[in-house]
């Protein structure tokens, strides 16, 4: 027999009164993974999670975690650890109660129970604070509680439930890492939501990018940037997102395909001998570079990328081109076609 | 500069004093007057047309002291405020969790366990009257079937202040049960699901998560309930009126009785001080030593 993923989810569903949850949800994970579900508000990653949680019961489908069929099984019988958005941590209980909750509900013993207290305390950098309660805490240490939480029974899988939300960006980036670093360091799997791509891309091994309860496109964050099956994953990976220039702008693609091109691949043309000629609409300065938007009537979301300070007279007409390599050409139904 | 901040503190002061003088001038004329009022006459004695009211100092309280219905009294008091406080909130907490849970015809449930609060007073004494009434009755109804005997539950000194009591907690657990519901919905959602995920039982999650939680509002209703249980008066004129032989009278019906039965209001004065002074200091012990073990939001 093949070496099954740690964790499988088989044609899954889930809807509420008729209206759609998730569908047709077939994934497969394999232990120690990085797996981020990305995808706008509503498009059914958190209920993804939930069902995988447990808070949810699937309607169609199976669901496998290492190897043992928990679909129906409750969530406290999954071995998993869960972060959730809020963080969910107890008001009334000090920082070391809300870690050891769930040890002291499954009746481990008082000195076991001291001991995997302090190494979850000292990974996520919260000795000290023991005997505070979560409404003395600042954001990010209560971001680190929920994460001591759920560490600490050591529990091989953990799901968390865009758990860098609440945060200013600043410390979004570092505990970003520091959650990365964690999850190598302890060789755990962790399926993360977020609807933020930056996230998915900086800390996953595979992203499953969904809309509409539907997963568009599972691969690795390169995949997704290089490779999108469709123009929504065009559209959604990458900032600036990948412009799409309707074939008949361009001569030799052919009528009605849309033509897909990342900001990095394109370049001003001299004079006259540009394969489109634009009108500049914003420049927006970013510190290193200087994003230029540019507007054409048959074409969305066309930006160039240019060194330094460099912003270009609003109105102004220019000349681009690009490589025929770069382009991804989709169909009128936005698939990517193989070229 | 100065004289601007000064100005602008000055304003801000006459805006508070505004703002508070409302509620100062009612509490004064309807709270604190009459309090200083009563206790000023508990120290008098009681004017007849041969003897005027002359000074007595603390006559009046150990006049009480003495008296033997005034320890029958108290004793009812502290039996009927023992048995419906506790049991009430139970009730309440009980009522208020299942009502809270997921069931079919929730709105129905809530309405029906609140019903007894909405009812006035009166009202539901009278309603208590026909159960209780012996032979008529629907208790002694339902007992004839099963062969019991009559009892007349208000007319005999065993049973009449239980019959009490059994109605005030019919009556103060669907209002308890209300700040209770509202209560446990503040807490939010999520934490259930992380204590389903770290594998706490229902019971264990009620015990470790929401009765604390619940705590402050618990420490509200055990104060409402302890001023209900001295405040009791409507009840009992329909239903005792304090009988037989003072079995069921409760401290404020003592005083009614005193001040407008046997208009001796300097006793009755001199009770309503120290009915005030235990309550506050109940009250005081309340707020002050159990609310520092409290978790608030």
């Amino acid at each position: 027999m093949s070496e099954q993923p740690f964790v499988v989810l088989d044609n899954v569903a889930k809807r509420w009164n008729g209206q759609l949850g998730v569908e047709h949800v077939s994934l497969d994970i394999e232990e120690g993974a990085f797996v981020a579900l990305l995808g706008p508000s509503g498009c059914g990653k958190s209920t993804t999670l939930r069902l995988l949680a447990g808070l949810e019961t699937a309607d169609e489908g199976r669901i496998l975690i290492d190897g043992r069929d928990v679909t129906t099984s409750a969530a406290s019988d999954r071995n998993l650890s869960m972060v959730f958005q809020s963080y969910a941590l107890f008001p009334h209980l000090s920082v070391a109660e809300n870690v050891v909750f769930g040890l002291k509900v499954r009746r481990v013993p008082r000195a076991e129970r001291r001991e995997k207290l302090t190494r979850a305390l000292t990974i996520t950098g919260l000795i000290g604070y023991e005997v505070r309660k979560p409404g003395e805490l600042s954001g990010g240490q209560r971001q680190r509680v929920a994460l001591a939480r759920a560490i600490v029974a050591g529990q091989r899988l953990c799901l968390m439930d865009e758990p860098l939300s609440n945060l200013d960006a600043k410390l979004r980036t570092s505990v970003r890492k520091d959650i990365k670093k964690l999850q190598q360091d302890l060789g755990i799997t962790v399926i993360y939501v977020t609807h933020d791509q930056t996230e998915a891309m900086s800390m996953a091994d595979k992203i499953v990018l969904m809309k509409d309860g539907h997963i568009q496109q599972v691969g690795t964050p390169s995949d997704l940037y290089n490779k999108p099956n469709n123009t929504f994953v065009a559209e959604f990976i990458g900032a600036p997102p990948m412009a799409l220039i309707a074939s008949e702008a361009l001569a030799g693609f052919g009528p009605s395909k849309r033509i897909g091109l990342r900001a990095e691949n394109i370049v001003l043309a001299p004079e006259g001998t540009g394969r489109m000629t634009c009108r500049v609409s914003e420049s927006e300065f970013l510190g290193a570079e200087t994003l230029i938007g540019l507007e054409h009537e048959q074409a969305t979301g066309l930006t160039i990328i240019r060194p330094g300070l460099s912003p270009m007279t609003v109105g102004q007409e220019v000349g681009i081109t690009f490589d025929d390599a770069d382009l991804h050409i989709f169909d009128a139904s936005g698939n990517r076609l193989v070229s | 500069m100065n004289s601007h901040v000064n100005l602008e503190r000055r304003r801000q002061a006459i805006y508070g004093w505004l703002l508070l003088t409302p509620a100062m001038i009612l509490l004064s004329i309807f709270a604190f007057y009459p309090s200083i009022a009563t206790l000023w006459s508990s120290l008098f004695s009681r004017n007849t047309r041969r003897r005027p009211s002359e000074y007595v100092g603390g006559e009046n309280y150990s006049d009480l002291f003495a008296d033997p219905t005034f320890w029958l009294v108290v004793k009812n008091n502290l039996l009927y405020a023992g048995v419906t406080i506790p049991v009430s909130i139970a009730i309440a907490l009980a009522m208020a969790l299942w009502a809270n849970s997921k069931i079919s015809a929730r709105g129905f449930v809530r309405t029906a366990y609140f019903t007894p609060t909405v009812l006035p007073m009166i009202a539901a004494a009278n309603l208590w009257l026909f159960f209780y009434t012996p032979g008529l009755g629907v208790l002694d109804q339902i007992g004839g079937l099963f062969g019991l005997p009559t009892v007349n539950w208000l007319g005999q000194p065993e049973t009449a202040l239980w019959a009490i009591i059994i109605v005030t907690i019919w009556k103060e657990a669907g209002f308890f049960m209300i700040f209770y519901l509202a209560a446990l919905q503040t807490i939010p959602e999520d934490l259930k699901e992380a204590a389903d995920i770290e594998g706490a039982s229902r019971w264990t999650y009620t015990r470790r998560i929401v009765l604390p939680l619940l705590m402050p509002t618990t420490l509200f209703i055990m104060v409402n309930a302890l001023i209900n249980s001295v405040k009791l008066i409507d009840h009992l004129f329909i239903l005792t009126k304090g009988g037989p032989s003072d079995a069921s009278k409760l401290i404020l019906y003592y005083i009614w009785e005193m001040a407008f039965a046997f208009f001796d209001s300097p006793h009755a004065a001199a009770m309503t001080i120290m009915v005030l002074v235990v309550l506050g200091v109940v009250a005081a012990i309340q707020f002050f030593y159990i609310d520092k073990r409290t978790h608030y939001q």
